[in-house]
């Protein structure tokens, strides 16, 4: 995790200077972590240990990346400029993204996988809940939507974190290890930055002080049934929000974008 | 414009005349099933000189939704009714209560267990809870058993039937 030395409250993004480029920005936040998490969970396609858990991650997968159209067409209406939500996903760099630095953590094992999974799920979750009652009625419709495929995706890696957890020696310590170091990156997504109080204070955005602690109440939850050390709960590594990124999503970008890049414009 | 439908040219089409053409237009998926049939075609109507249809999303990554926007374009012009527009909506977002009886009668037959009502997965607290347990369609045993939550498209489960041993897919209540 590279901080480049700055402190983690600077912003490499362009500040929004209107209500409708704070709402952009906003879209964009909600958008990226789904893209980039999209892109993670892809990364297994063929190579999951099982069939149908290549089918389950996969299908997640196409739930975020779906999701994430949604909200990119969205941008791309409310910026007026001609572009496309293609435009969006593949020509930004990667301190223009505003995902939170869990969703780009490599996949490593299948247990890295699960937990950043489970992570995401509780948060975006409650997340969406809240979104459903959002005064910007196209993020209401778009969080009503994915509300039903995330009760899907939170099953799915809760109950996997309870077997492997509560499985054998192995399982236990391979998903031990997972949540141990991705613990630091859990944090971030209820913690406001700018856009975030912004968006509250106008009746759009999401309470996050209000979702805190039912987070952490629900991830110790599922981590005690699992039979999991639940590890102490701050500091937290922050800065994707603010487009300050780990190593990893250039990597990650450099994958999803090059066809866009090298062929710009590009269609099938 | 004619009170009782659109008019392009000579032509007067009424919009139950599009509602019927539509019915020939199939899911790329599950091709035994119209669009009519999944209950995604939300609206018909008229838009300038031509004609509107309102469609929505079975689930958000649905990679079908621009096939099925071109096949709808291109039945209707075929038809003789142009232009076409296809709009997208979200919300209220889709649910296979909007199945209708027909379709779920032609899921069965083709190998694919239809939605059993009232067993979509609110309660994400009932973790390791008891899945639906739809009749096999291949031999119509009751015993069968999930084996996940995500089959081969968005919108099915991957179950077996303990009785025939069959794999088969199950269309999800959603």
């Amino acid at each position: 995790m590279q901080h480049s030395g700055k402190s983690p409250d600077t912003c490499y993004l362009i500040p929004a200077t209107n209500m409708n480029q704070s709402l952009i920005n906003y879209t964009l936040q909600i958008a990226d972590n789904n893209l980039i998490l999209g892109q993670r969970l892809s990364e297994w396609c063929g190579h999951a240990p099982e069939l149908e858990i290549d089918i389950a991650l996969t299908n997640i997968a196409l739930d975020l990346i779906g999701q994430s159209r949604n909200l990119y067409q969205y941008a791309a209406e409310l910026e007026g400029k001609g572009r496309s939500e293609d435009d969006i996903a593949y020509l930004r760099d990667s301190s223009r993204y505003r995902n939170v630095l869990l969703v780009e953590q490599p996949n490593e094992d299948f247990a890295y996988t699960i937990a950043r999974q489970f992570f995401f799920d509780v948060y975006n979750h409650l997340f969406y809940q809240e979104l459903t009652k959002s005064k910007d009625e196209r993020l209401a419709e778009i969080a009503e939507k994915s509300l039903k495929e995330i009760n899907y995706h939170i099953r799915f890696s809760s109950e996997w974190m309870i077997r492997l957890g509560d499985g054998t020696k192995l399982s236990h310590e391979k998903i031990q290890t997972a949540v141990d170091d991705l613990w630091d990156f859990i944090g971030e997504m209820t913690l406001l930055n700018d856009t975030d109080r912004e968006m509250l204070s106008n009746g759009i955005g999401v309470d996050l002080n209000k979702i805190r602690p039912l987070y952490f109440q629900k991830v110790k939850e599922i981590l005690a049934e699992a039979t999991l050390n639940i590890p102490v709960e701050e500091p937290f590594q922050k800065g994707g929000k603010n487009g300050i990124h780990s190593e990893f999503l250039g990597h990650l970008l450099a994958e999803m974008q090059w066809m866009q890049r090298a062929y710009p414009g590009a269609e099938w | 414009m004619d009170a009782a439908g659109l008019s392009w040219g000579r032509m007067v089409v009424t919009t139950d005349k599009i509602w019927q053409l539509l019915e020939s237009v199939s899911d790329p998926e599950i091709p035994v099933l119209t669009v009519l049939d999944m209950g995604i075609v939300r609206e018909v109507k008229s838009f300038g000189d031509g004609v509107e249809v309102v469609i929505t999303p079975t689930y958000s990554g649905c990679p079908a939704m621009k096939s099925i926007e071109f096949s709808i374009i291109a039945e209707l012009e075929a038809n003789g009714i142009h232009p076409v527009k296809v709009t997208t909506v979200l919300s209220p977002s889709w649910t296979t209560d909007w199945m209708s009886e027909e379709g779920r009668k032609k899921l069965k037959v083709y190998g694919i267990a239809p939605p059993i009502p009232g067993t979509n997965a609110k309660r994400i607290e009932a973790l390791f809870s008891e899945a639906p347990q739809p009749e096999c369609p291949h031999c119509g045993a009751k015993n069968t058993k999930l084996v996940s939550q995500f089959g081969s498209t968005a919108c099915k489960a991957l179950y077996q039937c303990q009785d025939c041993k069959e794999p088969f897919d199950y269309f999800k209540c959603h």
